[in-house]
């Protein structure tokens, strides 16, 4: 009897199957193909209980070691963060920091000791981290030129570089612009028990910004000669390509707080050993209230120590079994069996009819 | 010449008989008081030279439908792509880029503009296109215009002017309106068919002033003068006021002597008549309206949803720029490292209030992404798909024209899953136009066997449904104790289609000259002859064949005289006076031609609803043929003539409710005396000169209508278009609202209405119809009417309200009502003070047929529905007639493959039957409906999700505008990266297949119920982009604060971070994107992991180019992020934490609040359908929406019916054997 139910559609259906009667009808005949009709094989997945289930147990099952193996990695990561701004001012100039960063004549060395808490392998990478700096900050970030940088044809293009483009008649700035002219320059120097400890400062910038997009014909020219002195001066005899402290600085950040390379030191240091670190404390970060830190920090294969990857894999993981379980306990209070036509609209409010 | 062979033919006009003899003096006619406003215009004719100049200047008859000209083209599209919101806003922005504080280059914001506005006005461009090919067309027709001094040439349409005298052939159509002066015919008779103006087929005839019959050849115009003094251009086609003065005399003129534009001249070999209106001025052009630009009701939502988003924008750029206010005012002087002291226009510390306002319009563009450009785009690009599956589906595919169905414009799509009411033509929509002679109960008998549509149509349901089938089961048990006779048989079905046109009957007892065996043969007899000479037609002989067909003004008559002929009694000839009739008996063998002397002819008229012709047959025997509405000839019968009365009475009750339209015969023998006494007021009342002429004759031929004997009732089915009924049914269960409009008259709609199950038997009629309006409406009573017109208004008012009373006042749950109300009604029900009270009305009955409504009604009625139930409406039609309410309504759909393309021209979609509006409707309406509403919200969801980013990263950059991606990136996200996975869901998303669309028509309602497009999942889905963003946003600046990211030691710069989130936001809405789908072919798999695999393509190619357009992302991929775990693992958490929200709102939303199509595709998917066939089945038919109309309400009707008489016959039973057996059959009941 059900059979019959399909001359519902057989309507349209009949027409499908007369076949082609005259050649002329044919031409405005619509071909038949699955795809035209709309009719193409088709997986239709449905979320039934089983694969809710499914899902969020594995994701569970997946995150939640991934979460405990990023979290050890972190854990693994000895760092040594130390601020310095505000102890390397002598007690006199505490209210005049301008006065003591812009004068040449004041002494700028400080002497930091640090204490390593754990063995840390080499590679230690060494960092400066400075805050409430808007590297990101649109004028900032504008006011540079990749020509420039790249090759010598380049020097001319400084439109973007305002206001350090030029210096009156002597032509163009190399590198132009205020990134460039606001290079950190503070330095550091560490020694353990008395013994120089190198820092490498070979190959903390990116390959590619090395090879192409510095060049190794561009030499610094006119460079903090204007009005008005920045930060770090470059030594006008090395090529740009080679100069990966700008390198690096060129990287702009993408939030106020941030940390970029300063070297390598390739030695492993002792727990509970004190490095003695000589800063040059030249760069002005007084003004804009801006913090300075030195970071020593080893690295895993997240990175540098940072909780939150593995939190996060944790937490996400941890909730998917939670709603699986609920889930699972709904199921069994709530049954409602697959495709139970009791739940259909007309069934379920039989009186109301969509009014 | 021809014109010979005319003048030999009768003068057909005084078949005519309450015309003719009409006093041939025009003294009693008055000249209508032409005077002030509305009655200005002057036509001088034969002298359309004056009319070139200034004040009688009238528009030319050139006529454009177009929209736009190439003047006008670029100024009104621009016009209209800008009423769009968003492309306002994108348009300020693009003009913004070329300043100095855009964040982006201007490409970047010109392009999509360019390509968005170019894509829609080249479609604009090309619709109008076709439109002006169209007018080209029709303004290059010639015909013959007097050209001076006696000489015909001929003319383009476009070149005539008002006032040329015209002469227009046989089946050509009217240039203009015309004034009718002489036809071929010398009583200056012309037949018309005004099919474009009103639907009807039948022709109509139309006479010219007497004063203007010698002007009948081309020479005699050479000196022809005379002035037209009329009303002004109206869109009334009924109507016409107006004087001719000619040789000094003034004639007036009413609307029997106008010719329309657009109407064609029929069975007349040439007319000669004036140009009165020409062009833009004529009655047809006056009733069209302007083809509106027609928007979905999803697109004008949508359009608040920009504004939302608008507004949001406003918000975050004025947050971002106080911010940046603040920031550059007290601390930028501090950010040595910018150079305050050297400040650019915009970072101006000094000027820190000017700097905020100019990034204020930076924030404005740089959130500009919360606005879809693409969405526009997309949506035209999965319309424009979604039209040619329309197109290409195959099973909308008509067979007999050869036609498929055809999406007209795009735009409305989605709109088709929403209707609500359906208005219908009847003509040529739902109805061929042909009649069927199909069943006749002559004295007291039966004869007939074919069933009709609407009994197949019935008897086909009642098999479906096994639910119903054991209920129908148990009726056909009572049924047979009742004395329910007829059983309805499926084969019926498969008997050979009858091969002659208007002829269907069968029935053995009658056919090949059987009837004569019968026991009441001269019954019979007497029938057929009735059937024979009782008409007004003329027989027309085919020269060559030598075949007769028959002309008629409605075509049951000719459906009356095909039968007849086929039963042996051929119409062969008509003379002045006599009607020639060729019988064949069966045992003389050799047919006989008889000739019945027609005496009197008493003339058929609505009100009347009956005809009488008064014969003398070969032996003297004078004798009147009647046959009118059943009603009409039964109150009317002598007390010997009501034989037949109660069986004739149930056999038409039952043809009423096969949906069949019924006729009653009678005759009445009269003698020599009686007829002379009666013919001699009749003739007095015929020469009666003035008002009261009508009124005196019907009372004269009343009182010869009376004291009839009857013979029997005929059974013509207005044959419907094939599945019409199945159609409606299917509409009404889907909880459609069906009415009709239609020009034909109150009869043959409500019959139609029956033939449709939109009216059944049981239904209340509601019949709103204004006084009088019946009475010839002689223009003469012009100033009468505007007296009685209030009378009118208030009787029609009063009709409304008592009809309201009564369906208030009604307890019955099955009670069902149907209004029907006629064009003169309409127009007062339609005046605004009552429009509301009559919407009201007929809102709360089942069905709604209006008929006699003129072309501007059926717009108007449109728009009433429209606006009054702020639903949406889709309009039906095939003439010129439903243009305007095709155009009227939300969607209009045309019928193509019939001769007339005007309806198509005007539609939205154009089908060629009107079964395919189920497909259309419940099918790809329904796919439509949820593709573009799905789509739109994902539009949304995706937007929020990348533009907010934008916002959380200003807060950290100092609001200062810069933006964490790179420009590229932004170009790929809405053309590439997200736009063409949206579009295989608008394009290929299923929820369920299309026959479950067939099958459950309550899935349909969740479109006018707006499920998917409310403002709840509006706002779910944009807060769900809110989430997303927050998490994209914060999830990348907590994992890259400022540590090393890899092993390498190196830490995160802006490109790193941007290229991450970037990536992150991909995968988000790509995974979003799936999870919101429910049918995956490989065109969803290839689009949406294709897009992300295109994105890190992208990233690849990208990164290998030259660092110069690079800049940081430079080989980003491959050096920086491919070798970084931290990168990969982000995305995972990333992704999967953001879809995480929707998921577990969608699996409890599956689970514990499941929506119908949830339920249906687990049954599918569980494969319960195939298991459980009964559920299934029994679920089948629980999904139609309880309908009060369509022929399975009708079942559920007689089965209650039946029911109740089987209750009440049991109840007798049970109290007469109460004290045999108290308790009998008790259990048996179910």
């Amino acid at each position: 009897m059900a059979e019959r139910g399909e001359t519902s559609s057989a309507v349209g259906n009949d027409a499908a199957q007369v076949p082609f009667t005259s050649a002329q009808k044919i031409s405005k005949r619509p071909k038949y193909s699955r795809f035209t009709q709309q009719e193409l094989p088709a997986c239709k997945p449905i979320l039934t209980p089983g694969w809710v289930i499914t899902a969020f147990i594995l994701v569970g099952v997946v995150f939640i070691p991934i979460g405990l193996a990023s979290l050890l990695a972190s854990k693994r990561v000895v760092e040594i963060v130390d601020r310095y701004d505000e102890d390397c001012i002598p007690q006199s100039f505490k209210n005049k920091t301008l006065g003591y960063m812009q004068d040449d004549k004041t002494n700028k060395t400080c002497t930091r000791s640090l204490v390593v808490p754990k063995l840390m392998k080499s590679p230690i990478y060494v960092y400066y981290q400075l805050s409430n700096f808007y590297q990101n900050h649109r004028r900032y970030v504008k006011s540079r030129s990749d020509q420039q940088l790249r090759s010598k044809d380049g020097e001319w293009k400084t439109t973007n570089c305002e206001p350090e483009s030029l210096v009156g008649d002597k032509g163009p700035i190399v590198p132009c612009g205020l990134i460039a002219w606001s290079l950190f320059n503070d330095t550091y120097k560490f020694s353990v028990n008395d013994t120089r400890l190198d820092v490498n400062k070979n190959n903390i910038a990116w390959d590619s910004d090395r090879k192409h997009k510095f060049g190794s014909d561009v030499y610094p020219k006119n460079f903090q000669s204007g009005g008005l002195i920045g930060g770090a001066k470059l030594n006008s005899s090395i090529p740009l390509s080679e100069q990966e402290d700008l390198i690096v600085w060129m990287r702009t950040a993408a939030l106020p707080t941030f940390r970029k390379l300063y070297g390598k030191i390739e030695h492993d240091l002792e727990a509970n050993k004190t490095i003695t670190v000589t800063i040059q404390n030249n760069y002005n970060t007084y003004d804009f209230e801006g913090k300075k830190h030195l970071v020593l920090s080893t690295a895993s294969w997240i990175g540098g120590k940072n909780d939150f990857l593995g939190v996060a894999y944790l937490a996400v993981g941890g909730i998917c079994l939670f709603s699986a379980i609920a889930f699972i306990l709904v199921y069994v209070l709530v049954p409602r069996p697959l495709g139970d036509p009791s739940y259909l609209s007309w069934n379920r409010n039989p009186a109301g009819r969509w009014k | 010449m021809a014109r010979g062979r005319i003048r030999a033919r009768i003068r057909r006009s005084h078949l005519y008989t309450f015309a003719c003899l009409r006093p041939s003096t025009v003294e009693g006619d008055e000249p209508h008081p032409i005077q002030g406003p509305g009655y200005s215009r002057r036509v001088h004719c034969n002298a359309s030279h004056m009319h070139k100049k200034k004040p009688l200047k009238y528009s030319s008859n050139y006529i454009s439908t177009t929209r736009y000209n190439v003047i006008t083209f670029l100024p009104k599209a621009f016009f209209e792509q800008f009423r769009r919101v968003a492309n306002i806003y994108f348009l300020v922005a693009a003009i913004c880029s070329l300043f100095e504080f855009s964040p982006f280059s201007p490409t970047s914001m010109i392009a999509p503009l360019a390509f968005v506005l170019g894509v829609s006005m080249a479609k604009e461009a090309v619709e109008d296109w076709r439109r002006f090919i169209q007018d080209l067309k029709v303004n290059a027709r010639k015909v013959s215009v007097h050209k001076g001094g006696g000489v015909f040439g001929r003319k383009q349409w476009r070149k005539i002017r008002v006032g040329d005298v015209v002469k227009v052939e046989k089946d050509k159509f009217f240039p203009a309106d015309l004034l009718l002066l002489s036809s071929s015919y010398e009583d200056g008779l012309c037949y018309v068919e005004t099919m474009n103006l009103d639907g009807e087929t039948n022709l109509k005839v139309k006479r010219s002033l007497e004063v203007t019959l010698p002007l009948d050849s081309d020479k005699s115009f050479k000196d022809f003068a005379g002035e037209i003094r009329c009303e002004d251009p109206n869109p009334s086609l009924y109507t016409f006021v107006g004087n001719l003065e000619y040789d000094r005399q003034i004639y007036p003129l009413d609307p029997s002597q106008i010719l329309l534009r657009d109407s064609k001249l029929r069975n007349t070999a040439y007319i000669y008549g004036v140009v009165v209106f020409a062009g833009q001025d004529s009655k047809v052009m006056q009733n069209s309206t302007k083809s509106p630009s027609k928007r979905s009701s999803v697109e004008k939502k949508m359009d608040r949803i920009i504004y939302v988003l608008l507004a949001t924008l406003l918000a975050v750029s004025i947050i971002s720029s106080m911010g940046f206010f603040i920031q550059t005012k007290y601390q930028m002087p501090d950010w040595w490292y910018l150079e305050p002291q050297s400040p650019q226009s915009c970072y101006d510390p000094a000027q820190a209030a000017t700097s905020g306002f100019c990034h204020f319009v930076t924030a404005l563009m740089l959130y500009g992404y919360l606005i879809p450009i693409s969405l526009y785009v997309s949506i035209e690009v999965v319309k424009f798909l979604q039209a040619i599956f329309i197109n290409q589906d195959i099973n909308m595919y008509d067979e007999e024209s050869g036609t498929p169905a055809q999406a007209r414009t795009s735009n409305l799509n989605e709109e088709l899953g929403q209707v609500d009411t359906i208005l219908s033509d009847k003509t040529g929509t739902l109805t061929c136009n042909q009649m069927d002679f199909l069943k006749c109960s002559i004295a007291g008998t039966a004869f007939g066997v074919r069933s009709s549509e609407v009994e197949i149509a019935a008897a086909k349901q009642m098999a479906i449904d096994p639910a119903e089938q054991e209920s129908v089961a148990s009726s056909r048990l009572g049924a047979s104790e009742i004395g329910l006779e007829r059983v309805v048989t499926l084969a019926d079905e498969q008997g050979p289609k009858p091969s002659i046109k208007g002829f269907s009957f069968e029935d053995s007892r009658l056919m090949g000259g059987n009837w004569m065996r019968e026991s009441n043969a001269d019954m019979i007899l007497l029938f057929l002859r009735i059937l024979a000479v009782c008409h007004a037609a003329i027989p027309e002989v085919n020269e060559e064949t030598g075949d007769i067909t028959y002309e008629a003004e409605s075509p049951d008559e000719i459906a009356f005289l095909v039968a007849a002929r086929e039963f042996g009694f051929e119409f062969v000839r008509r003379t002045q006076s006599s009607v020639f009739v060729r019988e064949r008996y069966p045992s003389s063998g050799n047919p006989v031609e008889r000739e019945y002397k027609i005496l009197n002819l008493l003339d058929f008229t609505s009100k009347r609803k009956r005809m009488s012709v008064i014969v003398r047959d070969e032996h003297g025997q004078i004798m009147l043929m009647c046959k009118g509405a059943d009603s009409i000839i039964f109150e009317r019968l002598a007390k010997n003539g009501r034989t037949y009365e109660e069986s004739t009475t149930r056999h038409l009750n039952e043809y009423g409710e096969a949906g069949l339209r019924t006729l009653a015969l009678a005759y009445k023998p009269l003698d020599e005396a009686e007829y002379t006494a009666w013919n001699n007021e009749f003739v007095k009342a015929k020469t009666s000169i003035g008002v009261n002429r009508e009124a005196m004759l019907e009372k004269v031929s009343d009182v010869m209508e009376r004291e009839l004997i009857l013979v029997g009732a005929t059974a013509v089915e207005d044959k419907l278009q094939k599945g019409v009924p199945q159609c409606i049914d299917k509409l009404a269960q889907a909880g459609l609202k069906i009415w009709v409009l239609t020009g034909d008259k109150m009869e043959t709609a409500i019959n139609i209405g029956f033939a449709c199950s939109l009216l059944r038997q049981g239904m209340k009629q509601i019949c709103i119809s204004a006084m009088n309006s019946d009475a010839n409406p002689d223009v003469k009573k012009t100033s009468l009417l505007f007296v009685t017109h209030q009378a009118v208004k208030e009787d029609i008012s009063m009709q409304i309200t008592n009809a309201s009373q009564m369906i208030k006042l009604e307890k019955d749950p099955h009670a069902a009502f149907a209004l029907i109300i006629d064009g003169k009604s309409l127009t007062y029900a339609l005046e605004d003070d009552m429009k509301h009270q009559f919407l009201r009305l007929a809102v709360d009955c089942a069905s709604v047929i209006c008929c006699r409504v003129s072309p501007k009604q059926k717009a108007l009625v449109t728009r009433l529905v429209k606006e009054g139930t702020g639903k949406t409406t889709l309009a039906i039609g095939d003439g010129a007639n439903d243009v305007g309410m095709i155009q009227e309504a939300d969607i209009g759909v045309g019928i193509s493959g019939v001769e007339g393309m005007q309806a198509v021209m005007a539609s939205d979609f154009a089908i060629a039957q009107f079964r395919f509006l189920e497909r259309l409707l419940v099918v790809h309406g329904h796919w439509c409906y949820k593709r573009i509403t799905n789509m739109i919200c994902y539009f949304f969801y995706k937007n929020i999700a990348f533009g907010l980013t934008f916002f959380y990263f200003e807060a950290v950059t100092g609001f200062s505008g810069q933006s964490i991606y790179d420009d590229w990136y932004m170009i790929l996200f809405n053309v590439f990266v997200t736009s063409i996975p949206v579009i295989s869901l608008g394009v290929f998303e299923q929820d369920v297949s299309s026959e479950i669309c067939l099958q459950f028509p309550a899935l349909y309602q969740q479109g006018p119920r707006n499920l998917f497009f409310n403002w709840y999942k509006i706002l779910g889905m944009m807060f769900n982009g809110l989430i997303a963003s927050v998490i994209i946003f914060s999830f990348n600046v907590l994992l890259f604060a400022e540590q090393a990211f890899r092993r390498g030691g190196q830490t995160a710069d802006m490109a790193v971070v941007g290229t991450t989130m970037f990536t992150c936001i991909v995968w988000v809405v790509n995974c979003q994107i799936a999870l919101s789908m429910s049918h995956f072919t490989w065109f969803q798999h290839i689009f949406i992991w294709g897009s992300v695999a295109f994105w890190y393509l992208s990233l690849f190619i990208y990164g290998m180019l030259s660092p110069m357009y690079t800049g940081n992302v430079y080989q980003i991929l491959v050096e920086v992020l491919g070798p970084s775990i931290s990168y990969w693992w982000i995305i995972l958490v990333v992704t999967v934490t953001c879809n995480l929200f929707y998921f577990v709102h969608i699996s409890i939303e599956r689970c514990f609040f499941p929506m119908d199509h949830h339920i249906i595709q687990e049954i599918k998917y569980s494969r319960k359908d195939v298991e459980d066939r009964h559920m299934w089945t029994r679920e089948r038919s629980k999904a139609r929406q309880k309908t009060k109309i369509g022929f399975t309400a009708r079942v559920e009707a007689k089965i209650r019916n039946l029911r109740g008489k089987l209750q009440k016959k049991q109840s007798i039973l049970i109290t007469n054997n109460a004290a045999a057996s108290p308790r009998s059959r008790r259990e048996e009941r179910p």
